[in-house]
């Protein structure tokens, strides 16, 4: 083969070889690693999956936060004024974590139905909703809360 | 009035932007020399108009001027001054006026730093420049004005500034993250007027090449500096989440990773040329994408500022324009063939071409994982999220790929070489690094960590290229003594970044490997061992600050019988906002990190405390720091000094295509 030919050659499948290993592997840890959001509505119809991680976002429910007492485990619901979820977490919750607030929490239904969360996010400033919870809340009517206002 | 002066000279900006834009564009096309001669006057123009809007804001903050909408809703008269000086950025409207001025002040950089440029080529880069400006200052008057204010009905006092910007960090991660990002636009204006003039070639290079470094040092250490702050201020001892927004700047990052050492390729061997287009276009593409990620709204992060779709659509209308404005460009005017290949598969340049694949391929996950969930979402198939693991899984690999070739590299020929070569130079420095990457994990104690042992191997690889190489570049033991002028400032920079990066390597590794953490409930007298530390709750107390009051924790840290640290951990509630703020006390060394953030009281006297340690967390920003002044430092290269005409070529001859 012509040495110049052979040079690309050699360059190319190299170019493929990577290319294609690294979006095997992208493919790979992807399908594994994104996590779905429910609003609470469609996990209380059982439309969210048991066995895998999921999201779930609403509004703290006033009065559900329920603290133990030699522990850092807390539960509380989330709703998002169709129907409600507990979650249970056990650590430390963010600044912004209050009733009447967003927030979005990450973990696994148990078969009671109670989000064991792992993480639990609430917004950064005082004006600011998670997308998915506005989102999720767009339509209902929430008695209390104000609506996402930009 | 001052609100008003502000606004004025914003359009007054936009109206010399326009003509930055139009005339030397025009005087290139049609050679008029008068024309071209303008550009460097039009830039100096935009920066003083930018910069009297700039301050005018910066004065509107600082004397509390609440009937401007921006100071109203991000400042408060209880505000230390300084804050109120850095709550400008805080903010969308007046970030983006940042945004705009450091895109000014590099245009006037160019003009100043260009003047042994053929005028023809000042002239289109500054243009090119003006036409971004335009775009910017068009988004800043029409969607995002600054100076609006809020009449008749003007508020007593602020909503202050989020808390978690009132923070030092915020005061200089904001600026040096811009810098970066808008620095990215002067390769992208080179790369343009290469393409309109035809002329891409070695010279090309050499004048975008110390610009393109600077910029990505910039960037570098913005970088680094937001995962400091992060880091320290949002009290979860986290450094690097894969957020969005952090992806939004490290894409720019890892594209201008690849343009870095690609124009290398171009500058010292005139090939890989369309390549290095391409990257230019696409890392200015890329932090233009990151703008609109941040700036749009569609993202949850702590940098999305409430903001509304209109913003979003117009950032990306500007996306679309100057993506596919500058992708046509290139299909029509790039050149066609790829030079000859005029080098071999063993050769500095193949080597370069492994971390350009690497860097690109990076980033082309990075992508993914960020904009998967907003396409899904834009189609509505549902509202996903893709967490760490992704990202690491995919990207750690990459990384691990790309430092075996990282010490070759500089030790290499261009051309050809020969493995032989390589083996010869490397064989010693590369068993020395084998024993101590058994050796290494031990002194950490516990079992053996294979990822520890992976980290000392790779790392210890880079670092023993880097020495070989200086080793060689001195002429050590060449009995004729060192020579020490053959430590370019090119060469000094490169192996900072490159000492920066195995450092970055040996510190994530580690602080993820032996990260000791525990979340707990604590009362005064209460102890708790972490990480071979003994940590006692002494004591509690509440202290008021200028703007809030705070809780007071103090721990004794103690180790054996000697006193380690007394730590002070907050929680503050802020008077403006009502805002509660984590602020975590961080007794900081070399080697470790001890930690402690406090979460909230649960009932009298028991608070919710968080405990850490973090072995050798700050060899990454130490690394981050080097990586970012490595490539500072090259630019006082004297090859960049001697910028001269000579050695260039038009694409159609560079090509063997007539005209």
């Amino acid at each position: 083969m012509h040495p110049a030919r052979k040079q690309r050659l050699i360059l190319v499948s190299l170019v493929v070889m990577l290319s294609s290993t690294a979006i095997g592997l992208a493919a790979y840890a992807l399908r594994d690693n994104i996590n779905l959001f429910y609003p609470p509505a469609e996990v209380v119809a059982g439309k969210a999956p048991v066995d895998r991680t999921i999201r779930l976002g609403g509004m703290v429910v006033e009065g559900s936060i329920e603290r133990s007492a030699d522990e850092l485990d807390t539960t509380f619901w989330v709703t998002d004024y169709k129907a409600s979820v507990a979650i249970r977490f056990s650590g430390i919750l963010p600044d912004l974590f209050a009733e009447g607030e967003g927030i979005v929490a990450e973990g696994q239904l148990d078969e009671k139905g109670v989000l064991i969360a792992t993480q639990v996010l609430a917004k950064h400033d005082e004006n600011y909703m998670p997308p998915e919870v506005a989102a999720a809340l767009e339509g209902n009517t929430p008695r209390s809360a104000a609506p996402y206002q930009p | 009035m001052i609100p008003e002066i502000g606004h004025l000279a914003l359009i007054i900006a936009f109206v010399f932007a326009m003509g930055l834009a139009v005339i030397p564009m025009w005087g290139a096309m049609r050679g008029n020399s008068a024309a071209m001669n303008l550009a460097p006057t039009l830039a100096l123009g935009v920066l003083v108009f930018v910069s009297i809007a700039f301050g005018m804001l910066a004065i509107s903050f600082l004397n509390d001027d609440f009937s401007v909408a921006v100071v109203a809703a991000n400042s408060n008269s209880l505000l230390p001054a300084i804050f109120k000086f850095s709550a400008l950025w805080g903010n969308h409207e007046g970030s983006l006026l940042l945004w705009v001025l450091i895109l000014s002040g590099w245009m006037a950089a160019v003009s100043w730093f260009s003047q042994g440029l053929p005028s023809v080529m000042v002239a289109r880069v500054l243009s090119v420049m003006g036409m971004i400006a335009i775009g910017f200052l068009a988004f800043s008057l029409l969607t995002s004005n600054p100076f609006e204010r809020l009449l008749p009905n003007i508020p007593l006092d602020g909503n202050d500034l989020n808390p978690l910007l009132q923070d030092p960090g915020l005061i200089i991660h904001p600026p040096l993250l811009y810098m970066g990002y808008v620095g990215l636009s002067v390769p992208f204006a080179f790369a343009i007027a290469a393409l309109l003039g035809g002329r891409l070639d070695a010279s090309w290079a050499r004048w975008s090449r110390p610009w393109t470094n600077v910029a990505w040092g910039f960037l570098s250490l913005g970088i680094m500096l937001g995962s400091w702050w992060a880091y320290y201020e949002l009290g979860w001892g986290g450094w690097w989440f894969w957020d969005p927004v952090e992806n939004a700047s490290f894409m720019p990052w890892l594209m201008g990773t690849a343009l870095v050492h690609s124009l290398a390729v171009t500058e010292k061997r005139g090939v890989f040329r369309a390549w290095t287009v391409l990257l230019a276009i696409f890392a200015f593409s890329l932090s233009l994408l990151g703008t609109f990620l941040v700036r749009s709204g569609v993202l949850t992060s702590v940098h999305a500022f409430a903001s509304d779709p209109e913003r979003g659509l117009f950032i990306l209308i500007f996306l679309a324009l100057v993506i596919g404005g500058s992708l046509l460009l290139y299909a029509l005017r790039a050149p066609t063939v790829a030079s000859r290949i005029n080098y071999t598969v063993v050769s500095r340049e193949s080597l370069l071409m492994v971390n350009n694949l690497v860097f690109t391929v990076s980033t082309i996950i990075v992508l993914l994982g960020t904009l998967f969930p907003l396409v899904m979402d834009a189609f509505s198939l549902g509202k996903y999220s893709v967490g760490p693991p992704y990202f690491n899984a995919v990207f750690v690999p990459l990384m691990a790929l790309v430092m075996p070739f990282m010490a070759i590299g500089p030790l290499s020929r261009w051309r050809e070489d020969s493995a032989a070569r390589w083996l010869h130079e490397l064989l010693v420095p590369g068993a020395a690094v084998v024993v101590f990457a058994l050796a290494v994990p031990l002194l950490f104690g516990g079992p053996f960590n294979v990822w520890i042992a992976m980290a000392v191997l790779l790392s210890g690889w880079v670092v023993m290229g880097v020495l070989k190489d200086l080793w060689r570049r001195l002429g050590a033991g060449s009995g004729y003594g060192l020579r020490w002028q053959a430590l370019t400032p090119s060469f000094l920079g490169m192996a900072m970044a490159h000492l920066g990066f195995a450092a970055v390597v040996m510190g994530a590794v580690v602080v993820t490997q032996l990260n000791e953490e525990r979340d707990l409930l604590m009362e005064v007298g209460d102890v708790e061992l972490l990480g071979g530390y003994r940590f006692e709750l002494t004591g509690l107390s509440r202290q008021a600050g200028p703007n809030y009051m705070a809780d007071q924790a103090v721990f004794e840290v103690t180790q054996g019988d000697k006193i380690i640290a007394t730590l002070v951990p907050e929680k503050r509630r802020y008077f403006a906002s009502g805002q509660m703020m984590t602020e975590a006390a961080i007794d900081a060394s070399i080697w470790r990190d001890l930690y402690i953030a406090l979460g909230e009281p649960i009932e009298a006297g028991a608070w919710a405390v968080r405990l850490q340690f973090k072995p050798m967390v700050r060899w990454l920003w130490l690394g981050g720091a080097f990586i970012g002044f490595g490539a500072l430092v090259t630019v006082a290269d004297r090859r960049y000094r001697r910028q001269s005409a000579r050695h260039t070529a038009t694409v159609a001859e560079a090509t063997g295509l007539a005209s």
